[in-house]
């Protein structure tokens, strides 16, 4: 008679890209257009420091169809990042109790997207108000 | 009953294919089809006991309470990680329906996976109160409010099914991860008012191999049948050990509460 | 028991998250499509006289710095669980490159608003 002999299944190494971790993998993801929006402002800003003519190619660069695509995506990312960040932060918080109630966390997750959505009025003002 | 069954819908036949490994002659898993009659109201736990009971005796699984509070019989059941007594087969009708050990542990037979690592992370984690200050009996009992309770109420929940160690892809990567559900025990405690050892448990949560293998893929949670919330057990602890990485040298922990010290330890 | 170092990435990971989270959208739609195009805002909103001013002034220097670098820090962390999960090299490398590159361009953030001077 044998002993047990425990079997250990393979390991699959694609499961970042198969469901339900598809959407995790996604959300990661968007960390590359965060990061990908840093480096064309940092361009800029090395464009900045080495006087107007560089800093105007960075600019014409910002109106080719190519950085209006690459914003435009940016800017879908950033909108994914706000959603799913706001999502898992009640995760990362201690249970919050008001009144004796847990506070559930899809009430956080809202309180949390509407702070984001009064930021993004508030930048848009001020952006309005820095007019030249 | 519901309209459905009155209906005859969701009864009848289905094809239950069961992945099976016969450790003394099998040299590795191999699925095995059954089929297998059913009616409205019939559990997954009830097709695989209808097919010990009519099919095949040799087909091994665990279960107990069939009632969703034993932990017993958690497997893949089409591949996602659920409690078989709590999962019905007319959800699968016509089938195939592909039932598979829980994934990330090893098959010792069958549909039972081993359990001895997750049972040793549970017992390093401390899992009983160690109060801050021991009272006489004559002080009489440990307070606590409703709100200190509501603090760590859901962690006590857990019922060992280790379905989160199965959702969990970082476990899949790395078997000493310490894992959702030995976490939101470990939380039990630590969220605990009467606690006094969270400095101890705080010391295992700071590893690599502790809060830190998690990557907030948060499918733990999903899958939990006790809304335990064991992701928000580990990431919690993320947010204290990251504080706890930098209070150090201001010379307090994040968690100076314990008098609890290595006499603590078993 | 050993400490973990993760704590140190995971904060600068949470920071250019919160950041992100609620400035990214109004920023990359203002820097990156507003103001090139000259819908919504003036085409010179980024001009060059306009552009250096800010950056010259130590609160605008404070923004551009914490908006460029804590947002890169934040990617690197989500790249480099990204990569680690697709086992695209061992850990430590992957590591050194994800981490090693953002704390590079902090460096070289920090440099470039020093050069632009006050």
């Amino acid at each position: 008679m044998n002993g047990p002999r425990p079997y250990l299944r393979p390991a699959d190494t694609l499961w970042w890209a198969r469901r339900p971790y598809r959407a995790y993998t996604l959300r990661e993801a968007t960390g590359i257009a965060v990061a990908g929006y840093a480096l064309v402002l940092l361009a800029g800003l090395i464009s900045l420091a080495n006087g107007e003519g560089a800093y105007d190619v960075w600019l014409n660069y910002l109106k080719s169809p190519w950085s209006l695509a690459l914003h435009l995506l940016f800017l879908i990312a950033m909108i994914a990042h706000v959603c799913t960040w706001f999502q898992i932060m009640p995760k990362t918080m201690p249970r919050l109790v008001i009144g004796g109630r847990i506070v559930p966390q899809n009430r956080i997750t809202t309180a949390g997207l509407a702070v984001a959505v009064a930021a993004f009025i508030v930048i848009l003002l001020v952006a309005e108000w820095m007019q030249p | 009953m519901p309209p459905e069954a009155a209906a005859g819908v969701g009864s009848g036949e289905i094809a239950i294919e069961v992945l099976r490994y016969r450790s003394d002659t099998d040299s590795r898993p191999v699925p095995q089809t059954y089929r297998v009659p059913f009616t409205y109201d019939m559990s997954v736990l009830q097709g695989l006991q209808y097919i010990k009971d009519h099919l095949d005796g040799t087909l091994s699984f665990r279960w107990s309470c069939r009632m969703a509070i034993c932990g017993s019989c958690g497997m893949m059941i089409g591949a996602e990680p659920k409690l078989a007594c709590m999962t019905f087969l007319r959800d699968y009708h016509p089938g195939p329906l592909r039932i598979e050990p829980l994934a990330h542990f090893p098959i010792e037979r069958d549909l039972v996976v081993t359990v001895g690592g997750f049972v040793k992370k549970i017992e390093s984690i401390y899992p009983y109160l160690i109060p801050k200050t021991p009272r006489r009996l004559d002080e009489g009992e440990y307070l606590q409010t409703p709100m200190q309770l509501a603090q760590y109420e859901s962690f006590s929940d857990c019922i060992n099914c280790m379905l989160c160690y199965a959702a969990c892809p970082q476990f899949g990567e790395n078997p000493d991860f310490i894992g959702p559900g030995a976490m939101a025990l470990l939380q039990r405690y630590n969220g605990d008012s009467r606690d006094g050892a969270q400095a101890t448990r705080m010391e295992l949560v700071n590893t690599d191999n502790g809060a830190w293998s998690c990557t907030a893929v948060g499918y733990c949670s999903e899958v939990c049948p006790k809304q335990v919330d064991p992701a928000n057990a580990v990431n919690q602890n993320k947010t204290k050990s990251a504080l706890d990485f930098f209070l150090r040298f201001l010379g307090r922990r994040a968690h100076s509460g314990g008098t609890a010290s290595d006499g603590d330890a078993p | 028991m050993k400490r973990s170092v993760a704590p140190v990435f995971w904060l600068l990971f949470g920071a250019g998250g919160m950041l992100a989270a609620l400035t990214g959208p109004a920023l990359v739609l203002i820097t990156g499509l507003a103001a090139p195009t000259g819908i919504g805002l003036s085409p010179d909103f980024m001009s060059f006289a306009r552009a250096a001013s800010f950056a010259k002034n130590p609160f605008g220097k404070l923004i551009l710095f914490g908006i460029i670098a804590l947002f890169i820090w934040h990617g690197a962390e989500r790249i480099y669980l990204t990569l680690r999960d697709m086992h695209a090299g061992g850990r430590l490398a992957l590591m050194w490159i994800c981490y090693g590159t953002a704390g590079a361009l902090t460096v070289v953030t920090v440099a470039v608003l020093t050069i632009i001077g006050v």
